[in-house]
């Protein structure tokens, strides 16, 4: 970390009041605001949570109706904006509904593993020594299975629904992000305020408080954000495989499990869920991908 | 004299493990400081210089509790940290502050300069208002406006502010010890000059007392009382400035000042200069851990290790000038070592 | 450098140690167990406790374990409670099927991301960079059992010039028809291998290109081309590295894609024996993807501090 000195211009004051005390989010927002790629996502993003939450608002038809006639119709059928799936439902409402489910497998895992996790790698960061080894050793088993191998095994092993989905991806996302909270922390702690917060006799709860978190939640949530993307893969890919949420609630990979043979007869629709899917995950990365650049100012 | 003394150190060691191997088992250690005593007296600016590797980062760390030491007691005003009857480690810190060296990473990027320097007295019992209201007025102490600075960033300051923002923050304590390490290596000449004369006034004003760490000994010689030599985790030489620059008793002393760049042509180059680089700490020499680079090593000197005393009478009248030398020992068995006395 | 490896072995007894505590415990979560698959619900009381006793069903946990991973020790996996066939034969015939996909989607992402990742960096904001961020960044947000569906629609369903389902006739895949079978399948396992690489590419291309001994190569007047050559050098290692993960994320995770094409591999083998609730199969079948896993960690880092000596400690 280089301390040059810049060459200050003397500006007067009332200029140097104006820019003075930009606070590091502050910052963040502004070069998140002008970035307009990510800008466009993350308002994509916002509609597709919206639409997905007002599900009831949106949508046109009922998603659980079903009916012989109009099965495995093309977009624009009788009404039927994205066609109709294998037993005649309303594609377009079920993508909505669908959106629910498929969202709430993507974010609760990785925010229930945020929360344990982000707390074990700080605590384990912070306490460095056997604490750390303890923890961190723990996690290195976890590391062992690739992550996929470990949602399935424990959703196989427990039974499908929708708690065990949650419930498996949290354990799988809870190494991961124990890893960089822990190697963030230690990079903290070890950084000369901290020891000068330690030097004026503040105990190790303030410390945490006031100087590490506001240092380390940054990298933690791009990297959860990113993960979302992958939740909402996996979570999709546990109900693909029959392993997730159960009919006949609507959710992308269970739509997308039920149209495979559908491929056959109409490509297109069988292949909708699939791009909400990559749609959403496309945009969660991006966002990461935004927010890691913006967040990118020297710390 | 000792009724004069605020801190005193006495027989302080610190030693680092080396780990490594198949199963992580210590296999060296480092004596980063090795059973060290002196005494800080009120109002002195005791100067600690040596070359980098010698325990001077250790020691300022030790002085103010960031790192427990191995061995040793350190008591500010006769009273020990950790005793029933003593101060506790808390109450310690309040009254012994530290500014570091790297003004940048010793600033959270993420507070403004006002809640940096406001944190300290929160943590003993102010309110923030209160707080901010003493950042503020030592801000314009330490010669930053409040107006301007207050609810600035680190990133936003210049490293002479910055490291002004950090006096601050250990003011704000109010402590009656400031250790300083290498508070001005990191800035330019001219920004130096400026924190250095900030910190004489700062010490007149409120009669502290500073431990200044540096390797510039011009910087020491400007600003200290007295100045103590270390090599490699132990004190080679302490006494008054004017003595050890002029009349430097310790060879490794004596090799510094001929390092030491002089304004007169004449001057140059007539002590002999240090060669090499200092042993490794990890595996000091025995004896005299100076003798494998000293000009005027002796049997003596590979064997035992010599004592930091006052050896009162070769250029030392008052007696408070000690060096640790087998030359200045009488009955050393050195050959320049004057006789036993009778 | 032979006290890294062996710390490096010795370090994965205790992991797989806890990988198969991890194992033997969701195991124990199932609902019911091994028994009450296998015997019907009318059996009389006496003869499910005597099959209990014969399985050692009856014992206390942790005597359980210790016989389980005793077994699992010498080699003996099991045997499938549907088929009643060794499991380490089923097991490993799946595992190679496996392979024959795996690896070649393997290279196949590894070439593809170090080309687009090392040409990102160097056309660093022009639209070629955008356009193969883009592609990377598709790599890793698709789902490739999608994708896989998708090809599928395209190739075998529209168009009907590649099979869409199956490996084909048994055998060493050498003839056209075998590779066929490939080709689909081994596309779509590549992508997030290729998406993954691209993306640290370009990031430790674009890292490397700012330090100053490139800079002192560039006034060495050494031209564009053989600075890259020399900052790939650099680059190389932890690609290398990445590649080696995502391999054994592949024989662990192709259960989607091989589910797709009806691939007859150790995904599928894990698919099937979930659904038969298979436990013996299944447990087996997690515990020695897990051990393969550990052992390409193990191979990934020796060989990396071979390359790098920075890493050897």
């Amino acid at each position: 970390m280089a301390t040059q000195d810049t060459i200050v211009v003397p500006t007067p004051d009332a200029v140097r009041r104006a820019e003075a005390g930009k606070g590091y989010w502050t910052r963040v927002r502004e070069r998140l605001l002008a970035d307009r790629v990510t800008l466009a996502v993350m308002i994509l993003l916002a509609c597709i949570v919206l639409m997905a939450v007002a599900a009831p608002l949106f949508a046109t038809h009922d998603p659980l109706a079903s009916s012989v006639l109009a099965r495995l119709k093309s977009p624009g059928y009788n009404g039927h904006w994205l066609g109709t799936d294998e037993v005649g439902r309303d594609l377009y409402s079920r993508i909505l509904y669908g959106g629910r489910l498929s969202l709430l497998c993507g974010v609760a895992p990785v925010a229930f593993a945020l929360l344990i996790g982000g707390s074990l790698g700080l605590l384990a960061g912070y306490s460095g020594g056997m604490i750390n080894s303890l923890i961190m050793r723990s996690m290195d088993i976890l590391y062992a299975f690739p992550s996929i191998l470990l949602a399935i095994a424990i959703c196989g092993m427990l039974g499908s629904g929708l708690g065990n989905t949650i419930l498996a991806l949290t354990i799988t996302f809870i190494p991961p992000i124990v890893r960089i909270s822990e190697t963030v922390t230690t990079q903290v702690r070890s950084a000369e305020f901290v020891e000068a917060a330690r030097a004026s006799g503040a105990r190790p709860a303030s410390i945490i408080r006031f100087h590490i978190l506001n240092n380390v939640l940054g990298p933690i949530l791009v990297y959860a954000t990113s993960l979302i993307s992958i939740s909402i893969i996996l979570a999709a890919g546990l109900s693909f495989l029959g392993l997730g949420v159960t009919p006949p609630d609507a959710e992308w990979g269970l739509m997308l499990n039920n149209l495979r043979q559908a491929i056959w007869v109409n490509p297109l629709v069988a292949a909708l869920p699939g791009a909400m899917i990559f749609i959403t995950s496309m945009c969660f990365n991006l966002t990461s991908d935004g927010l890691r650049t913006a967040m990118d100012v020297r710390i | 004299m000792s009724a004069d003394v605020l801190l005193e150190v006495y027989a302080l060691r610190r030693y680092f493990p080396i780990r490594g191997g198949l199963l992580q088992r210590q296999v060296a250690t480092v004596q980063a400081v090795d059973d060290i005593s002196f005494a800080v007296r009120r109002g002195e600016t005791l100067g600690i210089v040596g070359e980098s590797g010698c325990g001077k980062s250790t020691t300022a760390r030790l002085l103010i509790h960031l790192l427990e030491a191995d061995a040793g007691t350190i008591t500010l005003e006769g009273r020990a940290i950790g005793d029933a009857s003593g101060l506790t480690a808390r109450e310690f810190r309040r009254q012994v502050q530290m500014v570091f060296q790297d003004s940048y990473s010793s600033l959270n990027p993420r507070c403004t300069i006002e809640d940096t320097i406001a944190y300290g007295p929160t943590v003993h019992g102010l309110s923030w208002s209160a707080a901010r209201t003493r950042a503020r007025s030592l801000l314009g102490k330490v010669g930053l406006d409040p107006e301007l600075f207050a609810t600035r960033y680190p990133h936003e300051l210049s490293g002479g502010q910055r490291q002004r923002v950090n006096i601050a923050r250990a003011l704000a304590l109010e402590p009656r010890v400031i250790v300083l390490d290498e508070p001005v290596s990191a800035l330019d000449k001219s920004v130096e000059a400026q924190v250095l004369n900030l910190l004489v006034d700062l010490k007149n004003e409120l009669g502290l007392t500073y431990v200044f760490i540096s390797h510039d000994l011009n910087v020491v010689q400007y600003i200290s009382d007295r100045v103590l030599v270390m090599y490699l985790g132990k004190i080679v030489e302490v006494g008054p400035v004017d003595s050890i620059y002029g009349n430097p008793r310790h060879p490794y002393t004596r090799a510094l000042l001929g390092a030491m760049p002089s304004m007169d042509p004449d001057n140059r180059g007539k002590q002999a200069t240090l060669t090499g680089d200092p042993p490794n700490p990890i595996n000091p020499p025995p004896g005299c851990r100076f003798h494998t680079r000293c000009a005027h090593a002796e049997m003596c000197c590979s064997t035992r290790e010599p004592k930091l005393a006052a050896n009162t009478g070769t250029g030392n009248p008052t007696g408070d000038h000690l060096a640790a030398c087998h030359m200045l020992i009488p009955g050393s068995g050195h050959s320049a070592a004057p006789a036993a006395a009778a | 450098m032979w006290f890294f490896i062996v710390r490096r072995v010795l370090y994965a007894v205790p992991i797989l140690l806890g990988v198969s505590m991890v194992v033997f415990v969701l195991m124990k979560m199932v609902p019911g167990d091994a028994a009450d698959i296998m015997i019907p619900p009318e059996a009389p009381k006496e003869v499910a406790d005597m099959i209990r006793a014969r399985f050692g069903l009856d014992q206390p946990a942790h005597i359980q374990y210790l016989r389980w991973l005793q077994a699992m020790a010498s080699g003996d996996l099991g045997t499938s409670i549907f088929t009643n066939q060794p499991v380490a034969e089923e097991l490993f015939g799946a595992l190679a099927n496996t392979m024959k996909i795996a690896l070649p989607a393997v290279f196949l992402g590894f070439s593809l991301g170090v080309l687009l990742g090392a040409l990102a960096a160097y056309y660093n904001g022009s639209w070629l960079d955008k356009l193969f961020s883009g592609v990377a960044i598709a790599g890793v947000s698709l789902p490739h059992y999608w994708v896989g569906m998708v090809l599928v629609a395209i190739f075998a369903v529209s168009l009907n010039i590649l099979p869409g389902q199956g490996m084909g006739p048994e055998g060493f895949p050498t003839t056209w028809e075998h590779i066929q079978h490939l080709i689909l399948p081994v596309v779509t396992l590549s992508l997030i291998p290729m998406g993954v690489i691209s993306r640290l590419v370009r990031a430790n291309v674009l890292e490397i290109r700012s330090m100053e001994f490139v800079s002192a190569l560039q006034a060495k007047g050494l031209r564009g081309p053989r600075v890259l050559l020399h900052i790939m050098k650099n680059a190389a290692p932890s690609a290398l590295a990445l590649m080696g993960l995502q391999f054994g994320y592949l024989l662990g995770g192709s259960i989607l894609v091989e589910t797709v094409f009806n691939w007859p591999g150790s995904g599928s083998l894990l698919n099937l024996a979930i659904f038969r609730r298979d436990i013996p199969v299944l447990s087996a079948t997690i515990l020695v993807l897990a051990t393969i896993f550990v052992v390409i960690n193990i191979l990934v880092d020796v060989l990396q501090a071979l390359i790098d000596p920075r890493i050897r400690r």
